[in-house]
Parts: structure tokens; sequence; C-alpha cells
């Protein structure tokens, strides 16, 4: 059965897109994570054009953060403090994105860029996860346990100024790191279309010290507030949200969430990284060979332009 | 599903007695003839499920000479030029081992859909010259580049490009056959109208020759109007952006919501 998406302006197979969300679904339930960072390029490999699938990734992924945050947010493992200041340099962040943005699609080389961020981001988070699950498991093999650097120890984040307390999260930090952490995931919102949890979680719990428990529910938190804003602003500016496509990817996905969920409890946290690492190594591989192979087509065409 | 069938055909026919007498001595012999066409309807709505069809214009040629007439000097052409708007093309080329729109020329105010439908190849009808003069055919379209052009073979590579992949988006499209003479002075013209059809005000264009001479040209306007529920979204999106977007971020957040409340552990 195929649906016309209005603002994709083409025709799909319903169940493809289903099938899908499902999927991403799935695994960002067994993840844990957004899994904006799946759909987007999912969505490219089927021909959406990257303009429309970064901005409908972005309203998919409000709709998957949202069901995750409630749901931290019950378990109390939610600092909404904390959250509040990254959101503060999510924001701007965005705002920042979305003006590159629209510089590159007038440029015509946003298809290209997106790209190379996927590419980048995807081979660099998936190769790291990659190797530091391998070495979990070398190390579970031969009995050692994890030496992570405390919770108490300092570098240098923790002497910068304006510090504030997040009684949640039972620390005491400067806002700098959080406006500047926050303020980078919003860029990559804007021009990735992700909710950037896979890079924000690594970074609050490795650079900021923030404890485990309350990272992905904060996380979420902010994400909520960044995509939605994100999706608002490129309706606004570049019309390229795709309601319908956006509504059949977040009806599936966070259906197959649920099911993701109950397997990932049952696998174990090494397999599941190594899993992870391996699939964002495979999505990243397949964007980079589509940069370098011949296209079957040199030249492109775009309305609109006023020349150079 | 589209059916425009000439109402307007027996006006045509007789609507023009009262010029019979026009042609004095004196004039150009050449312009004696008329030109008129015809179709049922000046708007077409098209529903969400379209899949191109075709469009048919009837039309009549008043004063023809019937000798040259029955020998096939005279040549009808009827294009259908969509709404016109700046086209950018972009070439890629590899940079480091990868591919990157490296050129770009933007041509002025091009029809975004062509269809062209002829008694004969258009480019057997007349010397391209007249045709590019008019505008006639898919390969005299006038393709103007905005502001600086490089050199002129960039320029033929551009607009080869531009024609190629507006036909191979199905967009403009020819029919050498397209116009039949159904009577010694009536003709109907079959244009296709293409699924991806742009919406707005198109215009109906309708040119003779004789012996290979550009004698009248006729226009109507065709407007398209895109119904259902697809168009109203696009339309939403386009004219209430902010709305729109607000609405997308609100179904998102009630699609998330239910769903924790649907799978809530207890």
């Amino acid at each position: 059965m195929s649906i016309y998406l209005p603002i994709a302006e083409l025709s799909v197979n319903i169940f493809v897109i289903l099938g899908m969300g499902a999927a991403v679904g799935f695994l960002s339930g067994m993840f844990g994570v957004g899994g904006g960072f799946l759909i987007t390029p999912l969505l490219i490999f089927y021909n959406i054009p990257p303009v429309v699938a970064v901005a409908t990734g972005a309203n998919q992924v409000v709709a998957s953060s949202v069901s995750g945050a409630l749901s931290h947010f019950r378990r109390g493992t939610l600092d909404v403090k904390l959250g509040t200041v990254l959101l503060i340099g999510g924001l701007v962040g965005a705002t920042v994105g979305i003006w590159i943005f629209s510089l590159l699609r007038s440029l015509g080389q946003l298809d290209l860029f997106i790209s190379l961020l996927y590419v980048v981001f995807l081979g660099t988070v998936g190769g790291l996860m990659l190797l530091e699950s391998l070495n979990a498991m070398r190390r579970a093999r031969r009995n050692e346990t994890v030496t992570l650097k405390k919770p108490g120890q300092h570098s240098w984040v923790h002497r910068l100024p304006l510090k504030m307390r997040f009684k949640k999260s039972k620390i005491y930090l400067s806002v700098i790191p959080i406006i500047a952490l926050g303020f980078a995931i919003g860029i990559l919102t804007s021009v990735m279309g992700v909710g950037g949890g896979f890079i924000m979680v690594p970074a609050m719990i490795y650079l900021l010290r923030i404890p485990t428990n309350v990272v992905v529910g904060t996380s979420l938190f902010q994400i909520i507030f960044v995509t939605a804003y994100t999706t608002v602003v490129q309706a606004t500016t570049n019309y390229s949200v795709d309601i319908v496509l956006a509504f059949i990817l977040m009806v599936a996905g966070v259906i197959g969430a649920q099911y993701g969920v109950r397997v990932g409890q049952k696998l174990r946290g090494e397999q599941l990284r190594a899993l992870l690492g391996l699939l964002v190594l495979a999505v990243g591989l397949r964007l980079a060979v589509a940069l370098v192979v011949t296209p079957s087509d040199l030249f492109s065409i775009a309305i609109g332009g006023v020349g150079n | 599903m589209l059916r425009l069938p000439a109402i307007a055909l027996a006006a045509l026919l007789f609507a023009f007695p009262a010029m019979a007498q026009m042609p004095a001595l004196g004039e150009t012999v050449d312009s004696k003839e008329r030109l008129q066409i015809g179709m049922s309807t000046s708007e077409i709505a098209i529903t969400s499920d379209f899949h191109g069809a075709d469009l048919t214009i009837f039309g009549t040629v008043d004063y023809a000479d019937e000798l040259l007439m029955a020998i096939g000097q005279y040549d009808i052409v009827v294009a259908l030029e969509g709404p016109k708007d700046n086209t950018t093309v972009r070439k890629k080329e590899r940079l480091f081992g990868i591919w990157v729109n490296r050129r770009a020329m933007t041509f002025e105010m091009v029809p975004e859909s062509y269809s062209i439908s002829s008694t004969r190849a258009v480019d057997t009808i007349a010397v391209e010259q007249e045709l590019n003069e008019r505008g006639v055919g898919l390969n005299h379209i006038p393709l103007r580049a905005v502001g600086f052009v490089g050199n002129a073979a960039n320029l033929g590579e551009f607009r080869d490009a531009y024609r190629r992949l507006k036909q191979t988006h199905g967009l403009y499209e020819r029919d050498p056959s397209g116009v039949r003479f159904v009577s010694p002075t009536l003709f109907r013209a079959t244009l296709r109208l293409p699924a991806n059809i742009p919406n707005g005000v198109h215009t109906v264009r309708a040119f003779l020759f004789k012996s290979g001479v550009f004698v009248g040209e006729q226009q109507l306007p065709l407007r398209v109007v895109k119904t259902g529920i697809e168009q109203a979204i696009t339309d939403a999106a386009r004219e209430t952006p902010f709305a729109y977007g607000l609405f997308a971020v609100l179904m998102a957040i009630i699609t998330g919501w239910s769903a924790s409340i649907l799978f809530r552990k207890d």
C-alpha cells in the first residue's frame, strides 16, 4: 500500500516506513537511545530528501523522548534543574544550527554536509562503543573489576566559575560546561535531526561526572524541548516537516520501543553495547560509501535560486 | 478521472463568420489564417490519487488554404507550460575522493513543467531560429542563465542536463504526433499531464505554422488545483508554518504520552 508524503513529495510504501519506525523503535528501546541517529540515515537511504529527513526526524524524536522522559520522571531519575540549564544552551545551539542548515541548503551543500556529519559521528561513536564493549567483555572474562574514575575526582571542568548546586543529581558544578554541552547538542539536533542522546549521555557521565542514574532521564528531558523547538523552527524556515511521515514513524516507533525494552533487559550490557556499536558503524559506513561511489547522475536540479 | 471534451467546439467553428470578408488585398497573405483553440474548463482539480492524465484541446484553423491544407503544409503545435520559477542546476565533481556539488547555474523563470504535442516533430516544422524565438519545443525553451556564466561550453552542458533531468522526472514531455486534424480545419491536441504536475496557473499555447513559417499564436490559461488531504497539509505547511509546526509537536507529545500510559508497567 503506497501513501503519498505531501512535504517529501513522493509516494512510499507505508509498510516500509512502519517497519523502519518499528525497527528503530525496537533498537532504541533495547539500547536506551532516542533513535534519531538511525531514523534520519534510513530515511535518506529510502530516497526521502535529506532536508525532510532531518526535520521529520527531529519531530519523531519528540514522541520517543516524551514517553521515555515520563517514565524517568515517575521513577524520580530526572533532574529538572540540570535539564533546564542544558536546555538554555540547547535552544541557542538549535537556533544557530537552523541558520547553518538554511545557509548550506541555499549553497546546495546541505546533503553533503549532513552525510559527512553522520559519517564522522556514527564512525566515531560506533567505533568507541565497540572498542569499549570489547574491552569490557575481555575484562569480564578475566574477572577484573572495572576501574572507572570515581565521581569524586576532579578535572579542569570542575574548576570553572559560576557554580550551581543540583540537588537531585547531588553535584555542585559550573553551568558553563553544561550550557556548552547543551549548545553543541542543539546544533546537532537541528542539523542532523537527532536528539543527541548518544553523545550527550557519555559526555555527561565521563566529562561532567553526573551520576549515571539521572543522566538518561535528564538528557531526555532536554531533548524533548530542543527537538520540539527544532521542529517548529524547521517548519517555519524550511517548510520541511512531513507530518504524515512523522506520524507513521512515531506510532511504529513507540510500539517497537516497548518490545525493545523487554529484549534489552534480557541481554548483557556489554554485549548490547557491542551490537549497537556495530550497527552504528554499519550505518556510518553505508553513508560513507554513498559519498565515494560515482553518482548515477552528476547533475541535480532544484527549484529556486538567485544565481551567484 | 479527468476528461476535458470540447464543449466550446461548436462555438469555435461558427463564432467568426463576421470576419470572413476581412483579408484585404495588400495585407500579407500569410496572416489571413486564424487559429482558435478551446477547452471545456479553465481549471483542473486533481485528487490525491492522481496518476497523470491526458488533456484534450480542440481548435480550428479558419480561412486556411484548402490546397495547402490537403498537402499538409499547415502544422499545429500545442504546449502546456507550467508555472515559471528560477531553477538551479548543480553539478557534482570529485573533491578529495568524495562527490561534491561544485558548479551551479540558475536559469531564469523557466516553466516547472512542459508538455508539447505537434502534428510532427517540432524540429522539422520550422527552422531553429524561429522555434527559439517563439520558445516552441523542448530544445527551444529559453534557458537564460542568471548572473555570470564562465564559458559557453558550460552553458550548453547545464542546459542539456536541465532538459534531460526534467524529462527523466516526467515533467517535460513531448508527443510529435499528438495533434491530429479531424476535419480539414478542425484539429484535436492531446497533452500528457504528468502525475507530479505542479500546482498553479499553467498556460496552453497553440502555434500555427504554414510551410514552416509562423502564422499565429493563441493562449489560454489553465489553473491546476490539487485537492484532498495531502494538499491541505501542503497548504498548511506553506501558509501557516508556525501553527503547522506547533501541531506537529503536539501530535508527537500526545503520541509519546499515550504510549507511556498504554504500556505503563504497574
